[in-house]
């Protein structure tokens, strides 16, 4: 009895914890969820569908790529094979958060795929990095306010959307960027952390200029984890295991 | 149904396809090989390189200010306080550079 207080009280203590880690991701993806709402009806769709949306995809880039081919009356199965692309980087966050969350009960691994956004991803590696349990409320803790404010804020920007002010000079289009370079850096102690970078940002630039968006993020993705695989084991610190 | 709502439901499936299918992938195998899980440590700095990197391309001189800042920042400080300082760092400057 005395037992299941204290796993209790740590439980909730640890997803107030990932309550804290989540306050920046909320402020950084907020003007995209309403930008997001906002366009979506520009471009045809009712204040429930971007909702819908939000809600069931809950990807934010793959969301506009969405809306906005909707908008230029694109076949609906290329829509879809769009959204697939755009939100393909996910298959290598799911192989590498498996090891992290393998301990969970299924249904609980069901729902913390469904949450594996960019910042999830990075956030609950980093936490295993530093050698502690990557624990259900702890994700969920971290998951949870973005995913309610993000379809929260879809629909706000659905239905006031055309009252949003200059958004660049609030600098909205480059907080994620900013975002991102914060969480790539986190990882800088991690083994050939700077071939890797250089790798995926020299792959991602030519595919960009190339090949075009959103396969730029595939391509960039795979030749910095390529890189890992072909450099001997004893680069990348991990340990042959029999 | 409307075909809007049947393009949401689809673009869901795939989603979560994608968000799941690695780890079903990877969980059929016992033991993972040392060059695999080389690779499976290498995709945070992969995946998130890629998103931030060809924004370079169009950044001026307030975008790469407020990189710089960020990237002084996050040696010392905590994802909260980087984020703020770059953030804040690009709002003042975009009211002089544009």
């Amino acid at each position: 009895m005395a037992t299941d207080v204290i796993s209790e009280s740590g439980d909730r203590s640890d997803f107030w914890q990932g309550v804290r880690l989540s306050m920046p991701v909320v402020v950084a993806s907020a003007p995209f969820a309403v930008l997001f709402g906002a366009l979506a009806v520009d471009n045809g769709f009712s204040v429930l569908e971007a909702f819908l949306m939000s809600a069931l995809v809950y990807g934010g880039a793959s969301q506009m790529v969405g809306i906005q081919l909707f908008g230029q009356h694109v076949a609906p199965w290329l829509i879809v094979l769009s959204i697939f692309a755009v939100n393909f980087r996910h298959v290598l966050y799911s192989a590498g958060i498996g090891r992290r969350i393998a301990h969970w009960p299924v249904i609980q691994q069901v729902l913390g795929y469904f949450i594996l956004t960019d910042p999830q991803f990075a956030v609950a590696e980093a936490r295993a990095q530093s050698g502690q349990t990557v624990g259900f409320a702890w994700y969920l803790g971290l998951g949870l306010p973005v995913y309610l404010f993000w379809i929260v804020e879809s629909a706000l920007g659905a239905l006031f959307g055309k009252l949003i002010p200059d958004t660049h000079a609030l600098g909205i289009d480059f907080l994620l960027p900013i975002y991102f370079l914060g969480l790539v850096l986190g990882f800088r102690k991690r083994p050939l952390w700077l071939p890797v970078v250089i790798a995926s940002a020299a792959a991602s630039i030519i595919a960009y200029k190339t090949v075009g968006s959103p396969w730029h993020v595939s391509i960039g993705a795979v030749a910095g984890v390529l890189l890992a695989v072909i450099l001997p084991p004893h680069h990348s610190g991990v340990k042959a295991r029999p | 149904m409307s075909t809007t709502f049947w393009i949401i439901i689809a673009g869901a499936i795939a989603t979560y396809l994608t968000r799941i299918g690695g780890h079903l992938v990877i969980s059929r195998f016992d033991t993972i090989h040392p060059r695999v899980e080389a690779g499976l440590n290498a995709v945070p700095a992969a995946v998130l390189t890629t998103l931030v990197a060809p924004e370079l391309l169009n950044a001026g001189p307030a975008e790469w200010a407020a990189l710089v800042v960020t990237a002084v920042v996050s040696l010392r400080g905590g994802l909260m306080a980087m984020f703020l300082a770059g953030a804040a760092v690009l709002i003042v400057a975009r009211q002089f550079v544009g």
